[in-house]
């Protein structure tokens, strides 16, 4: 990451006024100022009005891994730049969330054992995160009723590090 | 910068390497910001952009090193609980002189804390993480690991594959580390 030459680079263009770029969003909620009025932020198509009908018809049949994986977590935080459209834009990402939640609930408690990459793959990572939570209760839950509860396991940090180069350690 | 958070494990690198870059980055924005400010108040408002643009990078990269090196504190951590006290060589190898010191510090800490709890003798915490079911566990050796002493005074010897019944108390520590496996009958 080579800012301090590309980025003063970068600067001058940006300069120029009325041009558009691309920024990170780290950059533009740093650059934005409700007072001075340095860049202005154009909302990203998903979160725009056309989509977001389409959110409110059926929510559950729209791939939020494709449109971006953080559909929640860069909404939320697209609404830092006092864009007039902010009510709506929260409202369709709670409710997007709201329609959603029922599903992946379901689907983590029921799948056990398999291979759930059909079940994810359509998630943002935010759902696809309490996915991963569902299954561990699942997972431990079963785990109990099968008397394994009590067992003794190797601790997940040491696995980890046994792939690596464990071996050079002397026990 | 942000690749090392991702790939994230303590062996990426050491305390010390991967932040360097990033802070020799971060001193070259701050100083040519310093210069631009004292330019910008006597007059050229136009550099306002430019340093408040290097202003963000500044503030990022010391996220994003804030945020790896906070990580790694939390695995040196959960090190104490899952894998003992004592840390092996081959980690310790990898973490600053600092996080040495910061795991002392905390064993320490939890040391004094456990022995305050529980009465007289305190209470192990790190102990009996999964609820006990019985005195004595029957363990298979995954490697080999040499003489073990038990309460009793008697030693056994852990051979790879060896097959033991022992006390469950002296076992739990080994089968965290990988060197015993817990047998259920």
């Amino acid at each position: 990451m080579c800012w301090s030459t590309s980025g003063d680079r970068l600067c001058l263009s940006l300069f120029v006024q009325g041009s558009k770029l691309e920024i990170p969003m780290w950059l533009a909620k740093g650059l934005h100022d409700s007072k001075r009025r340095l860049i202005s932020v154009e909302l990203p198509k998903i979160y725009k009005e056309a989509w977001r009908t389409v959110f409110s018809a059926d929510a559950n049949v729209v791939d939020l891994h494709k449109m971006g994986p953080y559909y929640y977590g860069f909404g939320s935080q697209l609404l830092n730049f006092d864009n007039p459209e902010n009510p709506e834009i929260a409202q369709t990402i709670l409710q997007t969330f709201i329609s959603r939640f029922r599903r992946i609930m379901d689907s983590s408690q029921n799948a056990y054992n398999e291979d759930t990459s059909g079940l994810v793959a359509r998630l943002d990572e935010l759902e696809r995160a309490l996915f991963q939570a569902g299954q561990k209760g699942l997972n431990d839950f079963q785990c109990w009723e099968k008397g394994q509860a009590s067992q003794i396991t190797v601790s997940s940090l040491v696995q980890n590090y046994g792939k690596r180069k464990f071996t050079e350690m002397d026990g | 910068m942000k690749a090392y958070i991702i790939t994230g494990g303590k062996r990426a690198d050491s305390g010390k390497r991967v932040p360097i870059a990033a802070l020799e980055e971060m001193r070259t924005l701050y100083e040519r910001n310093q210069a631009d400010v004292s330019e910008a108040k006597s007059g050229r408002t136009d550099l306002i952009f430019l340093i408040r643009f290097r202003h963000c990078c500044l503030l990022r990269n010391q996220r994003c090193i804030v945020a790896y090196l906070y990580d790694r504190l939390l695995r040196i951590r959960a090190l104490r609980w899952e894998y003992g006290s004592v840390l092996p060589n081959a980690i310790q190898f990898h973490m600053a002189a600092e996080e040495v010191e910061w795991f002392n510090r905390y064993k320490k800490s939890l040391a004094t804390y456990m022995r305050s709890v529980g009465g007289e003798e305190g209470l192990d915490l790190t102990q009996d993480i999964k609820p006990p079911k019985s005195l004595y566990i029957e363990v298979r050796c995954l490697r080999d690991y040499g003489e073990f002493e038990i309460d009793d005074g008697t030693t056994v010897l852990l051979k790879k594959n060896s097959q033991h019944f022992l006390p469950r108390w002296k076992c739990e520590q080994l089968i965290r580390q990988g060197v015993l496996e817990h047998i259920l009958s």
